[in-house]
């Protein structure tokens, strides 16, 4: 099978206008005739489902929440990027896609991250409109800040609450059409599977959360925006209930996977602190501008550290290494994300880690304090040492902060085409969900970008060249598609049920994160992805004989949802680590030990790079790596679509 | 690492319709360096382990922000530390041998679905009366067509950090939802952009929360005290004003 | 005209409505207060004084004057008292309580409101039946020659006189939340005036309460004996 990315033909600026210019539209009258399901509420999903209604289709919306309101888009902190230039320091269009196809190590689709620049600039429109309280300057007009991978000030923030800040914008247009009638509703509602008529999506089955209801769902086309993977990793910053199933039974489905092995690791998250841990919480890297990192040069210290006999000011300034200073002279504690991150992990690996648990290094600021004043810190820091302080103890301004690297967004997802529809004729996938804008690696402030630009702007237009196609209401729960789904759901919960085992749903999801976390985490190679490909279906196995699920299933069960999430977790895992075993190269958030530049290469030679970087082989993989779903415990099927460049020419990220 | 040896008392409830009751557990060897779900984790992996129901709790981010988390501890929704939600309290806040206690949010607009889950719906109805600002996707204007100064901007933004946790109901000693509204209103009725539906918006905001059933303000201040956000009862005050003035305008329009 | 109604009614409906029904009664209550204090302080300027100030009340405006001000006052206590009601109800039904309870920074004053005004309703009947019903008919006489005498006579009954101390502290802790929040309910509070209100409706009430106990008090410890001798 081919994967049509189906991008339009043209000049790259102009493929976006010509492509709605030449698509066809759907009249208003017979709009409200289609019907579209909408699965997530976050910034993707809420600003889909509402400017659909706005548009005149109904819209069915599910999430598992109790409110459309507390998607995980909400703990985004840092920005919204969007190329406007207000600050009349250089940036454009052209430029917020260059830096955005850069920095996803040039393995995104240049026509979808140049549309994703074109219209960044409506989505603060919107929002200020929506009434979004951005930072303003004294004179009224907004205020930006930079942020990495970016030279320009191009992003916009409501202190450190962006993403809360959009999402209530998102949720209250949203509910606006669910007044009027447009958007119904379902809180608390989980998708449980797809339903697939003629080698279309044509519908879900859901479970009531509430009551254990199971329904099923008809509509003429199906969208998921619910979010990305990282809980494959049981701790990470993702929300407890964020999970992969949709995206999974979409899968199982048909749906086509693309590289699940771009993986983002955020550097400074708060370590962990014990096994009970639920969660990790980001700490924003911008701490990094005055903090400075490092952990004692010999182990005895870090160990006597770890068990409390010596604290960090007893180490003296010759025995500490600050060793991204030392490394990375020129970028220094500022080091891009992947690098910060495998860094500390390469020093705790050798024993020099901080933390009670010995995975934790020291990010510092008594230096900052003596150079600038504690004042001055406060100033700039307060809001998150208070955070730090709440959550380990310590207080930041008398001890150094202790940090830790966690996984934090998944640049994978479902493959979608320009339009944002999957392989599976008439479903669309929107935000973190798919795999299309971010490449290997996703800048700050890019999340909140692509999840409203997908829901606001992209999909309202291309949705229509699907819909144009089909006749209005074609498909109704009669179809015995869905009975057989339904069965299907209402028999793996049954089995679920039924295994009345021993151990606890959590602990099967933590051993399998941490064994993930190990093996396909931070650096990957051969031999212990090959590893993780023979423990995962060992631990599945066991989930599936000795999982012990209290209650029952008609009514709420938090147990139950989570054991339908793990098991699918459990299998979702093998198509990760399918895909970095075969993607033999290391890029963005992917990085196998085998493939970095060493003292040999000719480009550490001339300057180019420094031993320990990600090698790319542009020769082999610039491809999107698209996994096929075959039987349960077996490997997928790989699909490839080649990525073309023809404006960006794919180069070494240096951070010299 | 110190560890704690606690008494819950949990209040339990098999569903909406069925009577609640309080029980007694013993929550054994806690890391102080746990936070209370982490502590709750721990006791329903005992409870799991032991063949019986687990507690049922909301919860989803675990930082602080989603505001889904809704228990109350010892009568004191979130607890009595100020400015945090239920996720970001950590035991070493308690001592060896306490007792505590851990009911659901309380108010009878706020059903209880199970054990300490309740249904907050009301406050979504009352959002979509009125707390919006109606603006087609593609339709606004240049984002600088409005400057709104800074002053406006931060009223607004620290009205608009409400998490709609629902403490604020929770902790009122009448149920009333007057924080809530009046931190939405007031970020919407702040902004230049919300001054066209202003009128509209209170009146219909405030007819859905009278609707609900949630009780009247008595200006006691429970609600800020334990707003996770902080959110200030001066948004109430706001409220009351903008309500006195639209139903005023509303009765003498043309 | 129907819309008018129709406005004004949904207002009187609504929680908010109803609250600034409340405030603004209660705001003429607690200005009433301060004329009835200052009047009464007259007791101390001797009995010439104070029965004169008692006839000028009796015959302002043919002495239709102390009737339009009855009126007002009992329309005012009336609907001050009817929309509490009202709201204290609605307030029960909307909360169970818990099983353990706790309050973290509400004023004592302010959780007894309803009680503190019930016992004042009742304290408000009395000392009508008292001074200005007058069914004592002993007093009565008195009153109809002096209304100073009266006064004295009438709190020289420690029993009259402690159940005017008592009802007088409860006005107070009535008024130590109630001024306070005709403020915030009328949409005058603000960060900046948060402040200043509380300090203001604090000495208010205490200005009230000692104003008015001064006066059994001082005739309990002797005042003017001698003169109703």
């Amino acid at each position: 099978m081919t994967l049509d990315s189906k991008i339009p033909a043209g000049p790259l600026a102009n493929k976006w206008t010509s492509h709605k210019v030449n698509s066809k539209l759907i009249n208003p009258a017979n709009k409200r005739k289609y019907k579209i399901i909408v699965v997530g509420s976050g910034l993707a999903g809420g600003s889909a489902a509402a400017t659909l209604s706005e548009l005149g289709y109904q819209v069915e919306c599910f999430c598992y929440q109790d409110s459309p309101r507390r998607a995980h888009s909400i703990a985004a902190q840092g920005g919204i990027n969007a190329a406007k230039n207000y600050q009349n320091d250089g940036d454009s269009v052209y430029r917020l896609f260059y830096d955005t196809i850069k920095g996803g190590d040039f393995r995104s689709r240049e026509a979808n991250v140049h549309r994703l620049a074109e219209v960044s600039t409506e989505i603060i429109d919107q929002c200020v409109a929506q009434g979004v309280p951005f930072a303003r300057e004294y004179g009224g007009l907004l205020d930006n800040r930079s942020f990495g991978g970016a030279q320009v000030k191009r992003t916009f923030y409501a202190r450190g609450q962006t993403g809360q800040q959009l999402l209530i914008g998102c949720y209250q247009a949203l509910e606006k059409e669910i007044q009027k009638g447009g958007v119904k509703m379902h809180p608390r509602t989980e998708m449980l599977d797809l339903v697939v008529v003629d080698g279309h999506a044509k519908g879900i089955v859901v479970r009531n959360l509430t009551t254990g209801e199971i329904t099923t769902h008809a509509a003429d086309a199906v969208i998921l925006a619910t979010g990305g993977y990282g809980n494959v990793f049981y701790l990470s910053t993702n929300a407890m209930g964020c999970n992969v199933m949709a995206a999974f039974r979409a899968h199982k489905r048909g749906a086509f996977f693309a590289n699940p092995c771009y993986t983002q690791i955020h550097p400074t998250c708060i370590p962990v602190s014990g096994d009970y841990q639920s969660k990790l919480t980001l700490m924003s890297e911008s701490l990094r501008n005055d903090g400075r990192i490092w952990v004692p040069k010999s182990a005895e210290d870090a160990q006597a550290i770890r068990e409390g006999k010596k604290t960090a000011a007893e180490i003296p300034e010759d025995e500490r290494d600050y060793y991204l200073e030392r490394k990375y002279p020129s970028f220094g504690n500022l080091s891009p994300r992947d690098i910060s991150s495998r860094s500390a992990k390469e020093v705790c690996d050798e024993g020099r880690g901080v933390a009670s648990t010995g995975l934790g290094v020291f990010l510092d600021f008594a230096d900052a304090i003596k150079r600038d004043g504690e004042d001055a810190i406060r100033a700039r820091y307060g809001n998150l040492f208070q955070m730090y302080e709440k959550i380990s103890g310590d207080d930041p301004y008398q001890v150094p902060m202790k940090i830790y690297p966690a996984v934090h967004y998944t640049m994978g997802g479902l493959w979608v085409d320009y339009n944002l529809m999957s392989n599976l004729p008439g479903l669309h996938v929107l935000g973190e969900a798919n795999f299309s804008d971010h490449g290997a690696n996703r800048l700050g402030a890019s999340a909140l970008m692509q999840g409203l630009a997908d829901g606001y702007f992209v999909i309202p237009s291309t949705i229509a060249v699907y819909l144009a196609e089909q006749k209005p209401g074609a498909v109704t729960t009669s179809h015995p598609a869905f009975k057989e789904a339904e069965n299907s759901v209402r028999d793996r919960l049954k089995s679920l049920m039924d295994i009345k085992g021993t151990r606890s749903v959590d602990s099967f999801h933590r051993e399998l994160g941490l064994l993930i976390w190990d093996k396909c985490g931070m650096a990957r190679d051969r031999e212990g992805l090959e590893e993780a490909l023979r423990r995962i279906p060992e631990i599945r196995n066991e989930f599936w004989t000795n999982v012990r699920i209290p209650g029952s299933a008609n009514g709420l069960n938090a147990e139950l949802e989570k054991a339908g999430r793990v098991a699918d977790f459990l299998e979702f895992a093998e198509v990760l680590c399918y895909d970095a075993l075969n993607r033999e190269e290391s890029c963005g958030g992917h990085f196998r030990s085998e493939h970095q530049f060493t003292e040999a290469d000719p480009e550490v030679q001339d300057g180019r790079t420094q031993p320990g970087e990600a090698k790319r082989h542009d020769d082999q993989f610039q491809y999107v790596a698209a996994w096929e779903h075959t039987a349960p415990g077996q490997a997928p099927v790989l699909h490839k679509e080649e990525l073309v460049f023809e404006e960006v020419k794919p180069s070494i990220r240096s951070y010299k | 690492m110190s560890h704690l040896n606690l008494t819950l008392k949990v209040w339990r409830q098999d569903n909406a319709t069925s009577e609640g009751r309080i029980e007694t557990y013993e929550a054994k060897e806690i890391p102080t360096s746990a936070s209370f779900l982490e502590m709750i984790d721990i006791v329903n992996e005992r409870l799991i382990r032991d063949g019986e129901e687990p507690i049922h709790f909301d919860h989803d981010c675990r930082e602080g922000i989603c505001g889904m988390c809704s228990m109350t501890i010892n009568g004191i929704p979130h607890s009595k530390e100020r400015g945090i939600t239920t996720c970001q309290l950590h035991m070493r806040k308690f001592k060896d041998g306490d007792t505590i206690w851990i009911e659901p949010f309380r108010a009878n607009a706020f059903p209880v679905v199970k054990d300490l889950v309740v249904d907050r719906s009301a406050f979504d109805r009352i959002i979509a009366a009125g707390g919006y600002i109606s603006v087609r996707t593609g339709s606004a204007p240049d984002a600088h067509a409005i400057p709104v100064p800074k002053s406006d901007a931060d009223a607004a933004f620290d009205a608009a950090a409400c998490i709609g946790c629902g403490a604020c109901v929770a902790a009122c000693k009448n149920a009333s939802a007057m924080l809530f509204v009046s931190a939405k209103a007031s970020h919407l009725n702040h902004l230049p952009q919300g001054e066209v539906e202003k009128d509209q918006r209170v009146l219909n905001m405030v007819r859905q929360m009278d609707a609900e059933g949630f009780g009247n303000c008595t200006n006691q201040f429970e609600c800020e005290a334990v707003c996770p956000k902080e959110i200030s009862a001066q948004h109430i005050a706001k409220l009351n004003r903008d309500y006195l003035a639209a139903s005023a305008r509303e009765a003498v329009a043309p | 005209m129907s819309a008018l109604t129709n406005s004004l009614g949904s207002f009187i409906k609504s929680s908010i409505g109803r609250k600034i029904i409340v405030a603004v009664t209660g705001l003429a209550l607690v200005l009433f207060l301060a004329g009835h204090l200052t009047g009464n302080l007259l007791i101390y300027a001797g009995q010439e004084a104070f029965d004169e100030y008692a006839h000028f009340l009796h015959t302002f405006l043919h002495g239709t004057g102390v009737w339009i001000a009855r009126l007002g006052l009992l329309v005012c206590f009336g609907a001050h008292l009817w929309f509490t009601i009202l709201l204290t109800r609605e307030n029960k039904a909307a909360r169970k309580g818990y099983a353990h309870q706790a309050t973290v920074q509400a004023p004592k004053s302010s959780l007894i409101m309803i009680w503190s005004g019930l016992t004042i309703l009742a304290f408000v009947i009395f000392h009508l039946l008292h001074f200005t019903v007058r069914t004592d008919a002993e007093l009565a006489k008195i009153g109809a020659e002096s209304p100073w005498k009266m006064v004295i006579i009438g709190f020289q009954n420690p029993l009259v006189s402690l159940f005017y101390i008592i009802a007088m502290t409860l006005l107070c802790s009535h008024l130590a939340h109630g001024v306070a929040s005709i403020f915030q309910t009328l949409g005058l509070r603000s960060n900046r005036t948060a402040g200043p209100i509380r300090i203001f409706a604090k000495a208010y009430a205490a200005v009230i309460y000692f104003g008015f106990i001064s006066i059994p008090l001082a005739i309990l410890f002797g005042y003017g004996s001698d003169a109703v001798k």
